[in-house]
């Protein structure tokens, strides 16, 4: 791996810069730095070779979802007879490059995530709304999956596969040991942790060496306490963080610091899920492809959820995050009429259940999915995310890219190390939020 | 070189004044392109960057769109990051510490044990080797083997100390108050051994009748190394201070392996980087860190050049 150093950091930052002033100069025709320039360099012979090809550009480098695509994309050409080239990158890396990615030749349809990552990026005009590829779909798909794919302008840019609830994660054959009971309040949850604490169990198994996990408890406390709407409006920057609705979040997660996990801080979600596996911990908040960590099925079948527990009954059990996977177009594709047959098949049923057979931990998007792969735990998730009344998509996807990775990951690790000043340290998001939304 | 060879008697008979010469077209040639190109190419690969960060650091651009869509936000950015930004000076300490560590632990560390490997114990070959071992491994490397070793639940270290399963274990990457210096004991392990290499090399320099000579005049052992070898490694000392103080400076992949350089780990690098690259794309914002890093940067560089001239000098 090559040193990435600071001068070589600085001297990757001034790249895009002396692209972007070669683009002004009208040089970046060459370098392909817009689809729509890179389009013109393409010769017509190598066009109309492409014309009966599409081109996806893949995220999903895990041997088992990439040889689903890859069957999923099989399906799909045998269907229409339009070729299908695969573009597979390595996952956290395809994230990181997003920016550079988007600006140079995105293949035609790529993987992303639903919610104001994408929205994003549609208001930056870097994909292309795919209305006439919902006319057909829309059927096929809940109010909240159909308002999760629309960008701020109210078209459509998205198409969803699959999603997975983040819920409470346990082991039955722990729970029916020991007694313990599903808590449905915070009391009850409280006290649960407490009798666990006393049985020599780590109650909560809680990581955050990656800095996201803690995310997903904030913000299920967020929507459990101050709703929905109030959560989804944070996240936009449309509220204040160092209101007294902020501040009580942070007041109510002090209450279950002293059941997390020793050294939370030090630990990967991996090290988490392997504690709860083990029954050394009780419970664990992740989303459920924690149970990849399971990997002897026996172990599997005894992994089970529930819901987080209620804590103001005006908002009960109604929210989750679910975070949902699925498609964009690029700007210009090369192939717009074979990108959006392959997105209007992609949103279908049939290549939803293909995908699924190979994949235990999602649940499809489609509401016509085929349920007779599924296993107990999916069946569950299905259910559970059909029952909620608001689904979020996770902090890192509902807000800003840069508020949630340069802000919120290092203010969630100092509440976690300091849970005392929370004055302090909402007062100081406030600050960085403002400086980022520019309000 | 064409240009070592320039005092000669002019054609005219009279010697010429200083070197100034007429160099034929060939040399000219020569000339221009030995010094041109490389002018280029440091040119469009250094300065052309370096001036274009300065010049990003006082917008707001996201990267996104042409350089048009960025605004001219004048200090703001620098303005906030002193502000408002707290993992700021956290990461400037944290490379203050680190160069700490490495000028007055790592590298005597280093002499140490050049020194000692440098008398020819038996087996010196084989300590040498060892020693210089995690220099040929990469930071990215060494943070993997050394998360192992740390890893609270399931590292070496905390499985030989304690219980695991229960009670309290030593958080040594994710307590802020440890971890930097966690993380430094990997470095120094390499670093020490960088250092020794570079120190060996040059105490196989010193002649051996100046050790006699103190030997003999009856310096002991420390004397005989603080007057008589220490001055006479000076050279080295000086290439072993540049390479230290770069080494701080460019600290990044040990980090970034571990967590990323969050939570005690900040380094100024890891800012700019978390900052432009990434999804994150404040390209304006991480411009205005790495303008400070390279202001800081240039301090030790002038330092440098400037005390070599001066040797030049006498």
């Amino acid at each position: 791996m090559p040193d990435e150093s600071s001068p070589s950091a600085a001297g990757r930052m001034t790249r895009r810069g002396m692209l972007a002033t070669a683009g002004a100069g009208g040089v970046a025709a060459a370098y392909g730095l817009t689809a729509g320039r890179a389009r013109g360099a393409v010769p017509t012979w190598l066009q109309s070779e492409l014309a009966g090809t599409v081109t996806f550009g893949s995220n999903a480098s895990d041997p088992v979802p990439k040889q689903a695509y890859a069957n999923v994309m099989k399906a799909f050409t045998k269907k229409t007879g339009i070729k299908v080239a695969i573009n597979t990158v390595d996952h956290n890396t395809f994230q990181e490059q997003i920016n550079t990615y988007l600006q140079g030749r995105p293949q035609d349809v790529f993987t992303w995530f639903a919610g104001y990552r994408m929205q994003f990026f549609a208001q930056k005009g870097l994909l292309s709304p795919i209305d006439d590829v919902w006319a057909s779909l829309a059927p096929s798909f809940s109010p909240a999956m159909k308002a999760a794919s629309k960008g701020l302008d109210g078209h459509y840019y998205f198409v969803p596969i699959y999603n997975y609830p983040w819920a409470v994660f346990y082991r039955k054959s722990l729970f029916a040991k020991n007694g313990y009971t599903i808590p449905k309040t915070w009391d009850q949850f409280i006290a649960l942790a407490k009798q666990m604490k006393s049985d020599g169990l780590t109650p909560i198994a809680f990581t955050d060496k990656d800095g996201w996990p803690a995310m997903g408890t904030f913000d299920i406390l967020n929507m459990r306490i101050n709703g929905y709407q109030f959560h989804v409006n944070l996240m936009a920057g449309k509220q204040a963080w160092d209101s007294a609705q902020v501040k009580a979040v942070f007041k109510q997660w002090q209450e279950l610091l002293p059941y997390y996990s020793s050294g939370a801080l030090g630990l990967t979600w991996e090290e988490g899920a392997q504690q709860l596996v083990n029954k050394q911990a009780g419970m664990y908040l992740l989303g459920s492809f924690v149970a990849q960590q399971a990997t002897d099925p026996a172990d599997h079948a005894d992994l089970d959820f529930f819901p987080y527990p209620s804590i103001n009954s005006k908002w009960g059990q109604d929210s989750l995050d679910a975070p949902i996977d699925g498609f964009l177009m690029s700007k210009h594709p090369k192939n717009a009429a074979g990108a959006k047959q392959l997105l209007a098949y992609l949103g279908s049923a049939a290549a939803e259940n293909i995908y699924l057979k190979s994949d235990p931990n999602d649940t499809g998007a489609n509401k016509n999915v085929s349920t007779a792969h599924y296993s107990t735990l999916q069946v569950k998730a299905a259910k559970l995310i059909a029952g909620a009344k608001h689904i979020a998509q996770y902090m890192d996807r509902d807000t800003r890219p840069d508020f949630a990775s340069t802000v919120m990951i290092p203010a969630l690790q100092q509440f976690l190390n300091n849970p005392n000043d929370i004055n302090g340290l909402t007062s100081s998001i406030q600050k960085q939020k403002v400086a980022i939304f520019g309000s | 070189m064409a240009i070592d060879v320039a005092p000669r008697v002019g054609a005219g008979g009279a010697p010429r004044k200083g070197r100034a010469v007429r160099l034929s077209t060939r040399d000219r040639i020569a000339i221009t392109v030995m010094v041109g190109v490389p002018l280029l190419v440091v040119g469009a690969f250094i300065w052309f960057p370096t001036i274009a960060s300065i010049g990003l650091s006082f917008t707001n651009w996201d990267g996104i769109g042409g350089i048009s869509s960025a605004h001219w936000v004048g200090t703001r950015n620098y303005h906030e990051i002193a502000t408002i930004y707290p993992p700021f000076w956290p990461a400037v300490e944290h490379n203050i510490i680190w160069l700490g560590f490495l000028v007055f632990v790592a590298t005597p560390l280093g002499l140490l044990l050049a020194y000692e490997l440098d008398k020819n114990i038996r087996g010196t070959r084989i300590y040498q080797s060892v020693f210089f071992l995690p220099v040929v491994l990469s930071f990215a490397i060494i943070g993997f083997i050394w998360e192992l070793i740390y890893s609270p639940t399931q590292g070496l270290i905390n499985n030989l100390i304690t219980n695991t399963a229960h009670g309290h274990v030593i958080d040594w990457l994710g307590n802020p108050k440890l971890n930097l210096w966690a993380v430094l004991v990997a470095v120094g392990w390499r670093h020490a051994g960088y250092i020794m290499i570079l120190y060996l090399a040059g105490l196989k320099a010193v002649d051996p009748s100046l050790r006699e000579a103190a030997a003999i005049d009856g310096a002991g052992e420390w004397h005989a190394f603080r007057t008589v070898v220490f001055p006479a490694l000076r050279p080295i000392n000086i290439v072993i201070v540049v390479v230290t103080v770069i080494e701080a400076l460019r600290a990044f992949d040990i980090v970034y392996i571990i967590n990323r350089g969050r939570n005690g780990l900040e380094l100024l690098s890891v800012l700019v980087t978390d900052n432009i690259i990434g999804e994150a794309s404040r390209v304006g914002y991480g411009s205005s860190i790495a303008v400070i890093l390279i202001v800081i940067s240039i301090v030790p560089i002038v330092v440098f050049v400037w005390n070599s001239f001066q040797e030049r000098i006498s």
